[in-house]
C-alpha cells in the first residue's frame, strides 16, 4: 500500500455487490418498531445505511390520507428490500412479494418465513419451498436462515442472492450467539453472508463483522434502544469498526503478557 | 380471502320501487370485508373512490396481480376478492 488509509478511503473503496448491485453501506436496517415515521426516517439516515427492510401491509381503508413510510423513507434514495414477516407458508410469500414487485419494481427481496412464537426460528422447509417458487418468479431472494451450513448450501445452490443467518432469535437482542458456525458458514458461502438477527447493541454488530460477514441486518437494536438516532450512528460505526478490523487482521491470543515497551535501555 | 361466498350482497338487491333505471350496487371483497360498489367499477374508480394514489399501492385481484397499467382497463365483477396494499415499516 503506497499511503496509509484515511476515514475517506475505509468508507469509499470497501463496497460490497448483492445481485449485481454495488453498495458502500454494510448495514441493512429494518424500518419498523420506531415511535413514529420521522424518527423511522431520522434514525436510517444517521445508521449511514443504503438498502432498508419493509414490510407489506394492507391499506387503511378509513384513512387513505395517512402518512405513508414512502414520504419519509424515499425509496428513490433507500433501496427498499421487501421482506415477507407474517407469512407462515411458501404461497403466502409468493403472493407478499408479487405485490411488492408491482408497488415498487423490485425484484430484490429479503425471504424469511418463520415458525411460531416464543422462537421465530426459521422454517427451513417451508423456506426452501418459498425460496424455489420465488426465483422461479425471477426474485432475487436473500434469505434469512437458520445458522446451519447444510441448509445455507441448499439455498446458494438454488440461487438467493444472500444467505443470511440469524445470530439469535429475532428482537431479542442477546448478540452474535454461534460466532463459530457463522465463521463456518463465511467460510463456504459464494454469495454474501449477513447476520440478520440477534443483535443488540454495537459491539455484537462488530463482532459479526470481525467473523468476516459482508453485512449485518438489524432493527430492533435501534429502534428499541433509549435514544435509537444514537443507536444508529453507533451501529454505522460498529459495523465500519468490525470490517476493518476483519480486513486488518488481528493480532494471535497469547495466553501471557508480552510487552509493548522495549526491555533494552532502561535506566538503572 | 376468496372462501367468501361470491354472492354476499350487503344491500338490498331490488332497486326501490319508482326508480326502474336505477342499477343495484354489488359487493366485492376488499381486503377482507365485504364492500359495496357501483357496477362497472374499475380497480382505477376504486383507488380514486377510496382515496388512494395508485402509485403508492399494489392490488390483486382474486389472488392475482393487477399491474398499474391495467388500473383502468379491469373492471370489477360481483364477489371479487381485492387486495389493496402499501409498504409499512418492518424488520
Amino acid at each position: 500500500m503506497d499511503q496509509f488509509m484515511t476515514d475517506e478511503t475505509v468508507a469509499h473503496d470497501d463496497s460490497w455487490t448483492v445481485a449485481g448491485r454495488s453498495f458502500r453501506s454494510r448495514l441493512i436496517v429494518g424500518t419498523g418498531k420506531y415511535k413514529d415515521l420521522e424518527e423511522t426516517a431520522a434514525a436510517i439516515a444517521a445508521s449511514g445505511a443504503e438498502i432498508v427492510t419493509v414490510a407489506v401491509r394492507r391499506v387503511n381503508l378509513s384513512d387513505p390520507a395517512a402518512p405513508m413510510l414512502q414520504d419519509f423513507v424515499d425509496p428513490k434514495v433507500y433501496t427498499y428490500l421487501p421482506n415477507t414477516a407474517g407469512c407462515h407458508t411458501a404461497k403466502d410469500a409468493v403472493r407478499t412479494l408479487r405485490l411488492a414487485r408491482e408497488a415498487g419494481g423490485w425484484n430484490l427481496v429479503k425471504l424469511e418465513v418463520l415458525g411460531p412464537p416464543p422462537h421465530l426460528y426459521p422454517d427451513m422447509p417451508a423456506t426452501f419451498e418459498a425460496a424455489e417458487a420465488l426465483i422461479k418468479d425471477g426474485f432475487e431472494v436473500m434469505v434469512y436462515c437458520a445458522d446451519d451450513p447444510l441448509a445455507a448450501k441448499r439455498l446458494e445452490e438454488m440461487g438467493c442472492v444472500a444467505i443470511m443467518p440469524l445470530g439469535a432469535p429475532i428482537g431479542s437482542g442477546l448478540g452474535v450467539q454461534n460466532p463459530a458456525m457463522i465463521a463456518m458458514m463465511i467460510e463456504q458461502a459464494t454469495v454474501p453472508l449477513l447476520v440478520d438477527a440477534g443483535v443488540g447493541t454495537a459491539s455484537d454488530a462488530a463482532i459479526a463483522m470481525e467473523l468476516g460477514c459482508h453485512g449485518v441486518l438489524l432493527n430492533s437494536a435501534i429502534a428499541h434502544a433509549k435514544d435509537p438516532i444514537r443507536m444508529a450512528v453507533a451501529m454505522k460505526h460498529a459495523v465500519i469498526a468490525g470490517r476493518q478490523a476483519f480486513l486488518a487482521g488481528r493480532m494471535p491470543r497469547r495466553m501471557g503478557a508480552d510487552p509493548s515497551s522495549p526491555l533494552t535501555g532502561l535506566i538503572r | 380471502m376468496r372462501g367468501l361466498t361470491q354472492q354476499c350482497h350487503a344491500v338490498p338487491l331490488l332497486a326501490p320501487a319508482g326508480d326502474a333505471d336505477h342499477i343495484p350496487p354489488m359487493t366485492i371483497t376488499l381486503n377482507g370485508a365485504p364492500h359495496a360498489i357501483e357496477p362497472g367499477q374499475t380497480v382505477a374508480g376504486l383507488l380514486a373512490a377510496l382515496g388512494f394514489e395508485t402509485r403508492k399501492v399494489a392490488v390483486e385481484r382474486n389472488e392475482e396481480i393487477v399491474p398499474r397499467s391495467a388500473y383502468e382497463a379491469t373492471h370489477l365483477a360481483p364477489g371479487d376478492a381485492i387486495e389493496i396494499v402499501h409498504f409499512i415499516g418492518g424488520g
